[in-house]
């Protein structure tokens, strides 16, 4: 099966890091384009593109664009480079090796709302990929393509990196909202949403680096022609991940909808050992896992939705048969429990839970109804927090506990008897 | 909804225990322009105390509030929640290795292993002279060329187990010529070998 490349460029040998480079394969062409277009002409295309938010809630972007109050506040643009969803590695490769892609879409989608301060939140640990985006910063500030009156055209935008500290939370867009005003990242409730009140509490766009590195693509080719290329309400390509128990691990891109087996086999090589699948996590460990029947599904919003998971950030972890599911349990338990911001008392107290129980059971302390009561806590966290994360803590424990259960209560027996 | 109010008064700045360096300053006065209200330089400010003072201790933090105006209750409460803001000394090489699904599935608990026989300590702790501290971390995003980890701001990719044991070998040797990081304890006595006790 073939890639269909429109963004990911790894293949050529460029250094795209650097910004003569950028611009000599097509780079900044666009920016003609967009004042020909106009503000409310940016967003049209953007619209018809279908473009779903890259990070994992595939929210339309130019609908939420267009959420913005024409009250004359100042309007800010905050990129959410906070990738840390376990098992993703997309946004790292525009950080690291394009970051001028993400860069031409920030200019262009700041025009296109009117704002002129951009604050581009990079995960602490990603130290290279803020040095990189730095130093593309500052050759664009040099280049006049960031600054005052940029290239001739009147419009001023300064753009900034602000780094995280180490908190998986501050991916939630309230939270990084949060962690820019200097506070603890504690996710907002809403509403108001960031449209209305965002970071300073001046109307704010949060989007997904994938989404911004989109735009230009989108308007070079135009909305509707980058919409035919995916499946039907999830338009365009796609960045996707295969890792964990593959042959060959990689980032990849594919039109949106493309089965979820060809980019496992095809592209990822197929299985370590040719042994066959036991889980798959579809896009991050927070959406709910997939047995080995279920990987015929589209890889897109609505088709993982439709088998009851998510499509998340579209990096998938494959797990071979043979491998210890409660093992796995756990360190998705963990990194939950670990993360939780605190503020909400059934996820604070509820990831701890679901961390205990199964560490009972890794430890042969705990029996079948185990399963069962991993099932209760995790409907006790479901729907009742502030944000997302006690359903990304409660969603994948669930999940393995319903559909894999005769694994689960295997994997009990042979730890019992290992330990009689 | 309305502007955060201040919760106290900064600290005075006159007796202040510890004082930015004047490169620091510059960069602070830099980062000020860039939020319309000074708390967003927060995070920032507290990423220039940690280089220059290795950790942020009390008298740190103190500096900060009465850097950005604010009380100290405020920068403390931005400080304990990020974990890489550090709230105690740590090692001169911060060995993070990662042991989530996509790199556990690939082997970092053997990884773990052998950093905890080579170090001679246990995830979350330091090395007593000042020169490693191991910890376990969460993804650090690079599933692709798992299994991974960090050693300070350097990624390691597709890490082997033999290559870990070099790296560890590498970087001891490393440690007895630099000594503890700033801002350890003993960091000014430590001008004989320090890590000759816990390799013994």
């Amino acid at each position: 099966m073939p890639e269909h490349r429109l963004l990911l460029r790894r293949h050529l040998g460029v250094d795209f890091t650097n910004l003569a480079n950028y611009i000599k394969y097509g780079g900044f062409a666009m920016w003609k384009r967009g004042l020909e277009l106009g503000k409310d002409g940016i967003i049209a295309e953007v619209k018809a593109s279908g473009l779903r938010g890259r990070g994992g809630a595939g929210f339309p972007t130019g609908t939420k664009w267009g959420f913005l109050p024409k009250d004359g506040r100042p309007r800010y643009l905050v990129v959410n480079a906070d990738e840390g969803e376990p098992g993703t590695f997309k946004d790292r490769y525009f950080l690291e090796e394009d970051p001028f892609r993400q860069l031409e879409g920030i200019l262009l989608s700041c025009y296109a709302v009117d704002a002129h301060v951009c604050y581009i939140y990079i995960r602490g640990e990603y130290w290279h990929s803020k040095d990189v985006t730095e130093r593309a910063i500052a050759d664009l500030y040099k280049a006049g393509w960031l600054g005052k009156n940029i290239q001739g055209s009147g419009f001023d935008l300064e753009c900034y990196v602000h780094s995280g500290a180490g908190a998986y939370i501050c991916g939630e867009e309230t939270a990084l909202i949060e962690s820019i005003e200097g506070k603890p990242g504690m996710p907002r409730l809403k509403p108001p949403f960031p449209a209305n009140y965002g970071v300073f509490g001046m109307p704010t766009v949060v989007n997904n680096t994938e989404t911004l590195a989109a735009v230009p693509c989108i308007l070079e080719m135009g909305g509707d022609a980058w919409c035919k290329l995916g499946s039907p309400r999830n338009g365009g390509t796609k960045l996707v991940g295969v890792a964990g128990h593959v042959k060959n691990p990689g980032l990849f891109e594919v039109p949106m909808g493309t089965p979820m087996r060809e980019i496992i086999y095809d592209l990822g090589g197929g299985i370590l050992g040719d042994r066959e699948i036991l889980a798959i996590i579809p896009g991050g460990s927070s959406c709910p896992f997939l047995t080995k029947d279920e990987i015929d599904v589209p890889m897109d919003f609505d088709g993982l939705k439709d088998v009851g998971s998510m499509l998340g950030t579209a990096c998938i972890t494959v797990i071979a048969e043979g491998s210890d599911l409660i093992k796995v349990m756990g360190r998705v338990a963990k990194f939950y429990q670990h993360e939780s911001c605190g503020q909400c008392t059934p996820c604070r107290q509820g990831t701890g839970w679901l961390h205990q129980i199964v560490q009972q059971l890794d430890a042969g302390a705990a029996g079948e109804e185990a399963i069962d009561l991993l099932i209760d806590a995790c409907n006790r966290i479901d729907g009742n927090t502030i944000c997302a994360h006690g359903e990304a803590a409660a969603w994948p424990i669930r999940s393995i506990a319903k559909k894999f259960r005769p694994q689960l209560e295997a994997e009990i027996r042979s730890r019992a008897a290992a330990s009689a | 909804m309305v502007d955060p109010v201040p919760v106290g008064p900064a600290p005075d700045a006159a007796a202040l225990a510890v004082q930015f360096s004047p490169q620091a300053k510059q960069q602070i006065a830099d980062l000020l322009g860039r939020y319309p209200r000074k708390q967003g330089a927060l995070i920032p400010v507290l990423w220039l105390a940690q280089e220059q003072f290795g950790w942020l201790t009390p008298d740190v933090l103190a500096m900060v509030a009465a850097e950005l105006g604010l009380a100290k209750s405020t920068v403390l409460a931005t400080a304990m929640f990020y974990t890489m803001l550090y709230k105690r000394p740590h090692g001169r090489f911060h060995v993070q290795i990662c042991t989530n699904v996509a790199c556990y599935l690939r082997g970092s608990d053997d990884l773990v292993k052998i950093a905890i026989d080579a170090l001679g300590i246990r995830p979350g702790e330091t090395s007593e002279d000042g020169l490693f501290t191991l910890e376990e971390v969460q993804c650090l995003c690079a599933c692709e060329r798992a299994p991974c980890l960090q050693v300070n701001r350097k990624d390691y990719f597709d890490v082997t187990p033999e290559n870990l044991a070099s790296l560890l070998t590498q970087l001891q040797t490393e440690g007895l010529r630099l000594g503890p990081s700033i801002g350890w304890p003993d960091a000014d006595e430590s001008d004989n070998h320090p890590a000759e006790a816990a390799h013994a």
